[in-house]
C-alpha cells in the first residue's frame, strides 16, 4: 500500500465529513439514515455490511479531520511567524509587542525530560520484563501481572499530584534547586512508562521460540546466560518497539509534566538539569485557555510540532514491529 | 532460587540481581504510589466533599462525579456501536490483507499514539470552533470518543478472533446467514472480552485530563444540557492540585480518583477471566 494511496483517502473522507459537518443540510443527512433502514429492511445482509464498512471508516476519518484542521490552522501560523523564527527562535513572549514566538525551548524541554525517562525507565522496565517472562515463580506473576496494568491504569494527575507533593520536595532536599526541574520530571515520566515498556517487552521475550533458550542451554549456558544473550537478543525488535512506545508516551505526556517542571519558558543546557523546563505539551496546556488570535494559532502551530514528532515516533514504532 | 546464587557467575549474579532490582523497583513505584495517595487521601474524605452544591469552603466533587458519569455515558453510546461494528468489519468481513483494511489499521494504530493533548486541541478548533458547540458536554464526549476508538476496535477485535472458527462453521451449515451468525452465534460468545475492552475505555476516559479541559472545560457544576459546560473528576483534580489552596481536599479527590481507577481495573480483568472459563 503506497503512502500516497493513504493521504488520498484520509483526505478524501475529511472532505467527505467537512461536508457532511457543514454543508449538507440536515433533511439530507436523515434521507440518508432513512434509505439506509429501507435498504435494511429489504435487504439486511447488504445493509449490516455497509453499516459495518461505514462503521470501519471512523477511525480513518478521524485521522483525517484531526490532520486537516491541525495542519490548517498549525501551518498558516507557523508561515506567518516564519518557519525557522519559529522552530528555532529562544524567546517565547506572546505578550510582547511585537510578539516573540520561538519554540526552541520547549522543543529542547521535551527532547530532555524524554531523554530523563529513558535514562530512569528504559534499564529498569527491560530488566523488569525479561524478570516477568524468565525469572518470575508463576505465584508472584499472577500478583505483578495486575499491578503492571494498574500502574498504567492510574490517571496522570495522579501521577502529576504525586510528583508534585513528593518528588519535587525530596529532590528539593536532595539535590537543590526549587525541585521543580527537568530531572524531577524525568523520574516521573521515568515511573510512567514503566508499563508500556514491561508489558510489550514481556510479550516480546515470551514470543521468542523456545528452541532459542534451548539450544543455548545445551551449549553450556546457564538459564541467565541463555537469557539474556540468546533469548533477549532474538526479542530485539519487539523490545525496540516497546522503547519508541514508551518514548511516545514521554513525548504526549502533558499533565504530569506540567504539574512538577516549572514550566518556565526559557532555553535550558543540559547540565541545568534541576532548574525548570517547559515541554511542547505543557505550552499548549497552560496558554490555550486564554489565548487569542495570533498567540492561539502559535499554539495551535506547537501542536503541529508536538504532533509532527509523535507521528514521527508511530512510523518507527509500526516499521520495527513489522520487521519480525 | 536464591540458594544456588552463589554457584553462579559473576556476570549471571549481575543479571539475576539487576532482573530482581527492576522488578522491586516497579513494584516499590505502585505501591509508594498507590500508598502515598490513599494513606494521605482517606482520613480526609468527608460527607462535606460529597455536598451536591461545589462552593469555596466545601471543594466538593459531587457535581465532577456527575459531570464524569455523563461524559463516560455519552462517549460510550458513541464510541462502543461505532469500535465493535468496524471491528466486526475488519474480522468477519474484509478480506484479509485488503488495502482498505491496512489502511483501517494504520489509522487505528495512529489513533492510538496521538496524545490527549492533541485531542483536546483538535477537539477544542473542531467541535469547540468550527462547529461551535464551545465548551460542552458534546464536545468533550465526542472527543473523548475518538479516544477511545482504537481502545474498542483493538479489544473486539481480539475477542471476535478467539471465537473458535467451528462456531462459524456450525452455524453457516445449519443454515444461517452471515449476518445472524455475527449477531446471534460470534458476538454473544465474544462478549467477555468486549466488555473488558469498554470497562478499560471507561477507565481511560475518568484519567482523561487534557483532552478534557479544552472541550468540556472545567467549570465546577454540573452540565444542565448536551451544550453546558462542567468538569470530570481528574479535571477537578488538576484545578484543586493547581490552585493549592485546599491541600486536604486536593488528597482526598486523588485518593477518590485512584480507588475509582483500580475498581475499575479490578472489575475489567474479572471480566476478563471470565472468557477463559
Amino acid at each position: 500500500m503506497g503512502k500516497r494511496a493513504l493521504i488520498a483517502v484520509t483526505a478524501f473522507s475529511a472532505i467527505v465529513w467537512i461536508i457532511l459537518f457543514w454543508i449538507v443540510p440536515l433533511p439530507v443527512i436523515i434521507l440518508t439514515v432513512i434509505a439506509w433502514i429501507v435498504l435494511l429492511i429489504f435487504n439486511k445482509e447488504l445493509g449490516a455490511k455497509i453499516l459495518f464498512i461505514a462503521s470501519a471508516s471512523a477511525a480513518v476519518i478521524a485521522v483525517g479531520l484531526i490532520c486537516v484542521f491541525l495542519f490548517a490552522q498549525g501551518i498558516p501560523a507557523m508561515l506567518d511567524i516564519g518557519v525557522l523564527n519559529f522552530l528555532t527562535g529562544t524567546d517565547w513572549r506572546p505578550t510582547w509587542n511585537p510578539p516573540l514566538y520561538g519554540i526552541l525551548p520547549m522543543i529542547a524541554g521535551s527532547l530532555y525530560v524524554t531523554a530523563g525517562a529513558i535514562l530512569f525507565g528504559v534499564p529498569v522496565g527491560i530488566f523488569a520484563a525479561v524478570f516477568m517472562a524468565k525469572f518470575c515463580p508463576r505465584r508472584i506473576h499472577k500478583v505483578l501481572k495486575p499491578a503492571i496494568n494498574l500502574l498504567a491504569g492510574i490517571p496522570s494527575v495522579v501521577y502529576g499530584y504525586f510528583g508534585m507533593v513528593v518528588l519535587v520536595p525530596f529532590v528539593r532536599e536532595n539535590f537543590g534547586g526549587n525541585g521543580n526541574s527537568i530531572l524531577t520530571a524525568s523520574m516521573l515520566l521515568g515511573m510512567m512508562i514503566l508499563p508500556t515498556i514491561i508489558t510489550i517487552s514481556e510479550h516480546a521475550i515470551r514470543a521468542v521460540p523456545p528452541e532459542i533458550y534451548d539450544g543455548a542451554v545445551a551449549l553450556g549456558a546457564s538459564h541467565e546466560s541463555a537469557t539474556f544473550k540468546a533469548v533477549l537478543p532474538a526479542a530485539k525488535s519487539g523490545v525496540t518497539a516497546s522503547v519508541i512506545l514508551g518514548i511516545g508516551r514521554a513525548v504526549g505526556e502533558t499533565m504530569a509534566v506540567r504539574m512538577v517542571a516549572g514550566n518556565q519558558a526559557v532555553m535550558r543546557m543540559p547540565h541545568e538539569f534541576l532548574s525548570g523546563t517547559r515541554t511542547l505539551t505543557s505550552n499548549v496546556v497552560i496558554e490555550l485557555g486564554y489565548a487569542y488570535g495570533d498567540h492561539r494559532a502559535a499554539l495551535i502551530a506547537t501542536g503541529v510540532v508536538l504532533f509532527a514528532f509523535i507521528l514521527l515516533i508511530n512510523t518507527m514504532f509500526m516499521r520495527i514491529r513489522g520487521r519480525k | 532460587m536464591f540458594k544456588k546464587f552463589f554457584r553462579k557467575k559473576p556476570t549471571d549474579r549481575i543479571f539475576f540481581l539487576a532482573s530482581w532490582a527492576s522488578i522491586i523497583a516497579t513494584a516499590a513505584v505502585l505501591f509508594f504510589v498507590v500508598g502515598y495517595v490513599l494513606i494521605n487521601g482517606l482520613p480526609h474524605i468527608s460527607p462535606a466533599l460529597f455536598a451536591v452544591q461545589f462552593t469555596t469552603e466545601n471543594q466538593s466533587l459531587f457535581p465532577a462525579l456527575i459531570g464524569t458519569l455523563m461524559i463516560v455515558g455519552l462517549s460510550l453510546v458513541l464510541a462502543v456501536p461505532l469500535g465493535v461494528c468496524s471491528a466486526i468489519y475488519l474480522v468477519e468481513y474484509a478480506k484479509r490483507g485488503s488495502r482498505f483494511v491496512k489502511i483501517v489499521r494504520l489509522t487505528t494504530e495512529t489513533l492510538a499514539g496521538i496524545p490527549s493533548i492533541v485531542y483536546g486541541l483538535f477537539g477544542f478548533i473542531f467541535f469547540g470552533v468550527f462547529l461551535g458547540w464551545g465548551l460542552s458536554l458534546m464536545s468533550g464526549a465526542f472527543t473523548v470518543s475518538i479516544m477511545i476508538l482504537p481502545l474498542i476496535m483493538r479489544t473486539t477485535e481480539e475477542s471476535l478472533k478467539s471465537v473458535p472458527d467451528t462456531y462459524r462453521e456450525g452455524s453457516f451449515g445449519l443454515g444461517a446467514g452471515k449476518l445472524r451468525t455475527v449477531m446471534l452465534i460470534i458476538l454473544p460468545s465474544a462478549m467477555p472480552g468486549i466488555l473488558a475492552g469498554v470497562i478499560l475505555a471507561v477507565g481511560r476516559i475518568i484519567g482523561e485530563t487534557a483532552a478534557i479541559i479544552f472541550t468540556l472545560g472545567n467549570v465546577a457544576r454540573m452540565p444542565n444540557n448536551l451544550f453546558d459546560t462542567g468538569r470530570t473528576l481528574s479535571a477537578h483534580m488538576y484545578a484543586l492540585a493547581n490552585e493549592g489552596t485546599h491541600p486536604g481536599e486536593a488528597h482526598a479527590t486523588a485518593a477518590v480518583l485512584l480507588i475509582v481507577v483500580i475498581l475499575i481495573n479490578a472489575l475489567s480483568s474479572r471480566v476478563a477471566r471470565f472468557i477463559k472459563a
